[in-house]
């Protein structure tokens, strides 16, 4: 046996120049291998979540008695797990509504902001309702349903020193965080006021608690939730600027969904669902400084 | 530290969850580094050959999956599978896939570089003193081979638990997005606890990794005076 080791299969390379065939052999046994473990591992943990990648229609996902929802895990008071490891949010709410009136169970999916789209258009989720913004370019690839909520930025302003109006601000020192909204928005809108940039979130609450600005401009959301934990702040402007829309988006080309989505909103704005979302879900974190109309969106339609 | 932020942690089911959020990152890594070992191995072993076709397929292999970032390698089998068609897999059945076969080039590459590591002239010697090549192997080469992969398998070990941490993007929820959610829920009431609850998952890490460590000096020591 020792004389001939090109015949035995555990020969180490080294001993003699390996022939052609065997090469290709070893080159088989490790694809063949790594094609085994792969089957194995899907076979394993594969509980498939049914190939259907075609979007679905009301009478498929009826069908199935599931529908299955893309919202966020940690994005209060949007969507967020409670100690007892429950969703809760304004999403939260929508979401159950909308299952309950498809007759379905409700398979809540956590999505990540940088892959919703993606989990709409390989077909992993029906519905994305993760405080989804309308945007020309997501519009591109999915299909929005009419807006549920709207969202603008607002003003944070000490209590002692209240910013009711933006032309007050002429001349004055205004907070920013860098590469937001509110940035690009007072540079194009109003070059009038002082504009001071900030890197971080924190350093700007910081810089305003300090009194080193007259007001902090930000998503309205922000301000809101911020100015309520801190007492001597207010948010005084509640709606400054553009106003996005937020809604529930759809696979592109799921036409029979969207059209089901849109006149579930119709259907909740008799009842004034969202406003009892509000009440439920975001009024404890951005208290009572504000109304519920200017954030909550009714039937579909913004005013 | 306001110790407020502790009672966070007590709250609930939180710690429950954030155990139950370090059982999937566990199981998660041990299942990647079961596929990684099983490919792993035989992958290294034909790395050794000289044949010029072995030597593309096992090269093209290991380098494509060192080049292309993981978490393109997750969305790739996540997604874009999913829409082309071909097969809708579970969150977890595409990390303990990708994080596997991401695994078994690493191991292949190792299990490489601990076998041409061995002397040639030890097999000549071994051959000559009339020892066959299957003892060889199994006498002189793999032994050594395998002290030598001892700590080079741990140490892929702790970097497949560490590397779990990119699976919340295809909707796993493992021991960090727990500790994420946690943080959330009570940023507005309790935004200190984000130190609590970091430390705490800290603590969990090392806890799954520093073991592994412990259990690969303590082989390497017996080893050594056998």
């Amino acid at each position: 046996m020792s004389t001939t080791p090109g015949t035995t299969p555990d020969a180490t390379g080294e001993v003699a120049a390996a022939p052609k065939r065997r090469t290709t052999l070893v080159a088989a046994i490790v694809v063949a291998a790594l094609a085994l473990a792969g089957v194995v591992t899907w076979l394993a943990f594969g509980r498939s979540q049914g190939a259907a990648t075609g979007p679905r229609t009301v009478a498929q996902i009826q069908e199935a008695g599931k529908v299955r929802i893309g919202v966020f895990s940690d994005k209060a008071p949007f969507g967020s797990v409670d100690s007892s490891g429950a969703y809760v949010g304004y999403d939260i709410e929508y979401a159950e509504r909308v299952a309950k009136d498809l007759g379905v169970t409700l398979e809540l999916v956590p999505v990540e902001a940088a892959a919703r789209v993606e989990y709409l258009t390989s077909g992993k989720v029906d519905i994305i309702l993760a405080n989804f913004t309308v945007t020309e370019e997501r519009a591109e690839k999915v299909d929005f349903a009419k807006p549920y909520l709207k969202v603008s930025l607002g003003v944070v302003s000490p209590d002692g020193a209240p910013i009711t109006d933006v032309a007050q601000l002429d001349g004055k020192d205004v907070l920013v965080v860098r590469g937001t909204t509110a940035e690009t928005y007072l540079e194009a809108h109003h070059p009038e006021v002082k504009i001071q940039k900030y890197e971080q979130y924190t350093e700007v609450t910081n810089a305003l608690l300090d009194g080193r600005g007259a007001a902090w401009v930000t998503d309205n959301t922000e301000a809101l939730a911020w100015a309520k934990n801190n007492d001597g702040f207010s948010t005084t402007i509640a709606s400054l600027g553009p106003q996005d829309s937020i809604a529930a988006a759809v696979q592109k080309g799921n036409a029979d969904l969207l059209r089901w989505l849109d006149d579930e909103l119709v259907t909740l704005g008799k009842e004034n669902f969202f406003h009892a979302a509000y009440t439920k879900t975001l009024e404890p974190v951005y208290g009572t400084d504000v109304s519920a109309d200017e954030l909550v969106v009714e039937g579909g339609v913004v005013r | 530290m306001p110790v407020s932020g502790l009672e966070v942690l007590l709250e609930g089911r939180n710690l429950v969850r954030l155990l139950e959020g370090l059982g999937t990152t566990v199981g998660i890594a041990l299942a990647s580094l079961a596929v990684a070992l099983v490919c792993g191995v035989p992958l290294g072993l034909a790395m050794t050959r000289r044949g010029a076709l072995v030597q593309v397929l096992t090269r093209g292999y290991v380098e494509t999956m060192r080049i292309v970032p993981q978490l393109v390698l997750l969305f790739v089998v996540y997604f874009d599978l999913a829409r082309e068609g071909i097969v809708s897999l579970s969150g977890t059945a595409t990390s303990v896939l990708v994080l596997g076969l991401w695994g078994a080039a690493e191991m292949g590459d190792l299990v490489r570089g601990a076998v041409t590591s061995i002397p040639e002239h030890q097999v000549d010697s071994a051959r000559a003193l009339g020892l066959a090549p299957g003892q060889v192997q199994r006498l002189v080469v793999l032994p050594q081979t395998v002290r030598r992969l001892a700590p080079l398998t741990v140490n892929l070990t702790t970097r497949l638990v560490k590397t779990t941490s990119l699976v919340v993007l295809i909707g796993v929820v493992e021991v960090l997005k727990v500790a994420q959610q946690i943080i959330d829920a009570n940023r507005f009431e309790h935004p200190e606890a984000a130190f609590w609850v970091y430390g705490l998952v800290l603590g969990l890490y090392f806890v799954v990794c520093y073991p592994v460590s412990v259990l690969a000096r303590r082989l390497e020591t017996r080893w050594e005076s056998r």
